[in-house]
């Protein structure tokens, strides 16, 4: 696996401010990465330092090998789509095309042939002689991601390319994308605050927050395996229950006792020793609790529904338990009416623990 | 029951449907002659009047001959419309020994006003664009210290300058005077297009960067062409803040280079002969005329920009 982009050590102060602190992050060739996290979190703010229009404090970039930390962004191998398209207004499509490449005085026939390459891998043909004005969202951000196409360049920087479309468009592109990345086998860079695109898109997922990775992993890993609770709840939608206790001891087998409601653990794959007395928090994800199923190795405990929230294909329940409120996802199918009395059966093996104190997976 | 559209249901029977269909229905309607109209379109009447009537007897004055002018009657409009006055305004009214009317002034004018406002749009929209992109080492004090500029009265300044141009050897000339107009143009017409620049996207200039557009090639070829708005507003400030100028026209330059506007001072406040109003008055509007036909042009484009620089932001 030969690195196609690696950042070394990297740091960035604005003034008195730390917004990226002692970041590594080797990205290999061909690779799709997303960089996800809320705003504020510095994921935009890496990626204009990987293009090069931020100033770095300290570090190092590698693209391709070469080091392009000092390098301007023209030459560092690298095309970028924004959010706001950031089409050149004045221009028809067919000349914001063209910009870049009669900048680098690339001789005209080269540039008609990667115009008439790109048009045609993103169906935008019948656009290049029209302003961007006249464009839908969805359009203007096809010629935008046109406009790194025709650069040839090794490595295409997304900066929340879709949220400024709307949802259905957003799923239309967003597809597209990911054909567009099978298709070239470039390394793309992706930075988004939607985990939809996250974990539909990447090969592997950066989650961010106060400018460190908090986890680096494929989408199933980061879902299945959160390596902290901030991860656990930031990943999911309904995002993960969370139940505050603390590690006890019922029958000789280990139990985490939340409010006096036990749940076993012998069934989690817990990757230290857990000492009793121990305060944790515990986190199942509402797909990961059956109700009403007497399926063998659950750990169950009784329940009252509360509201019901049908969306089609699944329903979203929302209970009480041990004076907390969870959600679970069941079949869109099954129907219950509130104040409906229910099992609940906990699949302890898919669930996670975290310490109270460190917040990290146990 | 004159609305055909309830009548259908009226024939069908039921009286409450009725009720409910003759209510108030579509279009809310609107009194011409209501109190707030009134208010408003009186004040607005009483505002234009106000404004316009000074005009009227300048316009109406000026076609009169002096034996009519001293009948007293300044709102009557003239028995006889003589277009001699404008002419001797343009042409040869005196001011001390020139004798060649406002026709000299207003070349003046137009050699001073042209290459001062050319020359500190450009430089202006440069200094803006490198503010607002272009965020160098001491950009935030430096445009501290232009903005403090243009809080400074111009007295201060005005015998310092006097002495740079004198030894400049361009004191008295018409660079002199361009140079100074250009210069204190400067932070005003900077603090507007920097504004202006800073309201376009950030995302265009990173993307220009990014097709490996330089600094020129950014201005000229993306920033220049969006910006049209902004640049006729600076043109409007302009020509008409230095077509007015008063005040330098008359400290940095000699007698034979007066702007337009000395020169009708000069004209109106001679002291020897008669005083003709007539021409006077043609005299003062041919002086106004060109900022008037700037602003009739331009206006709609000046409220244009001055709405795009000032929402946006």
């Amino acid at each position: 696996m030969t690195s196609s982009v690696s950042i070394r050590d990297l740091s960035l102060n604005f003034g008195a401010v730390s917004v990226l602190q002692h970041l590594d992050l080797e990205i290999a060739d061909g690779e799709f990465l997303v960089l996800l996290g809320a705003s504020g979190c510095g994921k935009s703010t890496l990626l204009n330092c990987i293009a090069g229009l931020l100033d770095i404090s300290d570090g190092q970039i590698f693209i391709k090998g070469k080091n392009v930390t000092w390098e301007e962004p023209k030459d560092r191998g690298i095309g970028m789509v924004f959010q706001s398209y950031a089409l050149y207004p004045q221009m028809t499509v067919e000349k914001n095309l063209s910009f870049g490449l009669q900048v680098a005085k690339v001789p005209q026939v080269e540039i008609d042939k990667r115009v008439a390459r790109a048009a045609e891998i993103l169906q935008i043909q019948p656009l290049l002689k029209r302003k961007p004005a006249e464009l839908s969202g969805g359009q203007r951000q096809r010629v935008a991601i046109g406009r790194a196409l025709v650069r040839d360049v090794d490595v295409f920087l997304f900066d929340e390319p879709l949220s400024n479309l709307d949802a259905k468009l957003r799923s239309e592109l967003r597809v597209e994308i990911k054909r567009l990345h099978q298709s070239l086998k470039n390394t793309m860079i992706y930075v988004t605050h939607d985990q939809i695109e996250a974990l539909t898109l990447a090969d592997r997922i950066a989650v961010m927050k106060g400018g460190v990775i908090q986890q680096l992993a494929d989408p199933m890993t980061i879902y299945g395996t959160p390596e902290n609770l901030f991860v656990a709840g930031f990943i999911g939608s309904p995002s993960m229950n969370f139940f505050r206790g603390s590690i006890g001891r019922k029958d000789g087998r280990p139990v985490v006792d939340v409010g006096g409601v036990a749940f076993d653990l012998s069934r989690y794959p817990s990757r230290a020793p857990l000492k009793d007395g121990q305060a944790v928090v515990l986190g199942v994800r509402p797909e990961h609790i059956r109700v009403d199923e007497p399926v063998e190795g659950l750990v169950s405990h009784p329940a009252t529904v509360e509201i019901e929230e049908p969306m089609g294909a699944d329903n979203l329940l929302w209970l009480k338990l041990a004076g907390q409120p969870i959600s679970v996802r069941i079949a869109g199918q099954r129907r219950y009416a509130p104040n409906t009395p229910v099992t609940l059966g906990f699949d302890m093996a898919s669930a996670s623990l975290f310490d109270a104190g460190t917040e990290n997976r146990l | 029951m004159a609305n055909p559209g309830s009548l259908a249901i009226t024939v069908a029977g039921a009286d409450a449907v009725r009720d409910e269909l003759s209510g108030p229905r579509g279009r809310r309607p609107q009194r011409s002659f209501s109190g707030r109209n009134i208010m408003i379109y009186g004040t607005l009447l009483i505002a234009a009047l106000y404004y316009l009537l000074p005009l009227y007897v300048m316009v109406v004055t000026s076609l009169k001959g002096m034996p009519e002018i001293r009948l007293g009657n300044i709102f009557s409009p003239p028995v006889e419309i003589t277009f001699e006055p404008w002419a001797k305004a343009w042409a040869s009214a005196c001011t001390g020994l020139n004798c060649d009317g406002l026709s000299r002034g207003f070349w003046n004018s137009v050699r001073i006003t042209i290459p001062s406002t050319v020359i500190s749009i450009a430089i202006a929209s440069i200094n803006g664009y490198a503010l607002a992109n272009w965020r160098f080492k001491g950009s935030e004090v430096f445009f501290t210290i232009l903005i403090v500029g243009a809080f400074i009265p111009y007295q201060v300044m005005i015998y310092p300058i006097v002495i740079v141009l004198r030894e400049m050897g361009i004191y008295g000339t018409l660079t002199g005077l361009v140079i100074v107009h250009t210069i204190f143009g400067m932070p005003i017409l900077t603090l507007l297009f920097r504004n202006y620049f800073v309201s376009l996207p950030e995302e265009l200039f990173k993307a220009a960067r990014i097709d490996g557009a330089g600094f020129w090639t950014i201005y000229l070829k993306i920033m220049l062409p969006m910006s049209l708005p902004i640049f006729v507003v600076a043109m409007i400030l302009q020509i008409t803040g230095i077509w007015n100028d008063f005040l330098f026209g008359v400290v940095f330059t000699r007698p034979e280079y007066y702007p337009m506007t000395v020169q009708l001072n000069n004209i109106v406040n001679s002291v020897q002969g008669v005083k003709e109003y007539n021409v006077n008055m043609a005299a003062t509007i041919l002086t106004g005329a060109v900022p008037l036909f700037v602003y009739f042009v331009s206006g709609r484009l000046f409220v244009r920009g001055i709405a795009a620089g000032a929402v946006k932001g």
